[in-house]
């Protein structure tokens, strides 16, 4: 559906950097909007079956919003995000770091950058992201696919209780 | 406790170990020889090394060789590109989230 947009995801493991760039069919603003605005960002982030819940943002510079992914079990894990920079629909900067349920901050946590620009109607967005160590990259990770994993492992235990049947 | 594969290859002598020994299964005497560090210190991290299992330890006589893993190095390229498809998916649910809302906005 959406082949004709690009993506493109670069890893630089020496310099602990992960570039993605991608393409989106809609205007500038609302691009924009669907990064900046809790609302809007809960309803993407998170790889279904997850889901994301913010408990509350502050989008201005060192301004935080604190959410968390749940997976279908209901197991929470929060992060912190600290804004850093923003420059209204061209670039914004943040800190983010995983939390506890308090908000306090698992630390290191990484930094990320985020730049707009819109050509022929559509939106692109360039993302870096920098590590401090690569284990901090795979806990990235974390929360998402252990999450997926576990959902899909309690599937095939289901299925194959089923199966004996 | 178990090792974590990303802070193994994240130390630069690590890495510069696995480099020597992807050309050929080294003792850790001839390993040391290659850096300004004591036995002591590569002999650590040949350990975690190995816990890891990015090298196995072969016994050649009286000494002890060791060589890179393949195998454990593919993990990581197989743990990033799960990260690309994570960002794949949630582009995905992004392009419907932006299509609702230009419905909304007509």
């Amino acid at each position: 559906m959406n082949n004709n947009l690009l993506f493109d995801f670069t890893v630089d493991k020496t310099a602990k950097m992960v570039y993605i760039t991608r393409e989106f069919e809609a205007e500038l603003s609302l691009v924009w909007d669907a990064f900046t605005k809790a609302e809007l960002i809960d309803q993407w982030i998170a790889p279904k079956p997850m889901k994301a819940k913010t408990k509350y943002q502050d989008f201005r510079v060192g301004g935080k919003r604190f959410y968390a992914m749940i997976s279908p079990e209901g197991q929470e894990r929060w992060s912190i995000q600290r804004y850093t920079s923003i420059t209204p629909k061209t670039n914004f900067k943040m800190y983010n770091a995983f939390a506890d349920k308090d908000e306090k901050p698992e630390l290191p946590g990484s930094e990320w950058d985020h730049t707009f620009s819109e050509q022929d109607e559509k939106t692109k967005v360039s993302i870096t992201i920098y590590n401090e160590s690569f284990e901090r990259m795979e806990k990235l990770l974390d929360g998402f696919t252990k999450g997926m994993k576990m959902s899909l492992s309690n599937l095939e235990n289901l299925l194959a209780t089923l199966s004996q049947k | 406790m178990r090792r974590d594969i990303f802070q193994a290859i994240a130390d630069p002598t690590r890495r510069a170990i696995m480099i020597l020994i992807a050309v050929q299964a080294m003792t850790p005497n001839a390993i040391a020889d290659n850096f300004n560090t004591t036995r002591q210190s590569v002999s650590k991290h040949l350990r975690i090394l190995t816990e890891c299992e990015l090298v196995k330890q072969e016994q050649q006589g009286r000494e002890i060789y060791y060589s890179l893993q393949m195998e454990k190095l593919k993990q990581i390229d197989k743990w990033l590109d799960e990260f690309r498809k994570l960002w794949e998916t949630r582009f995905n649910q992004l392009d419907d989230v932006l299509s609702t809302l230009k419905k909304q906005k007509k």
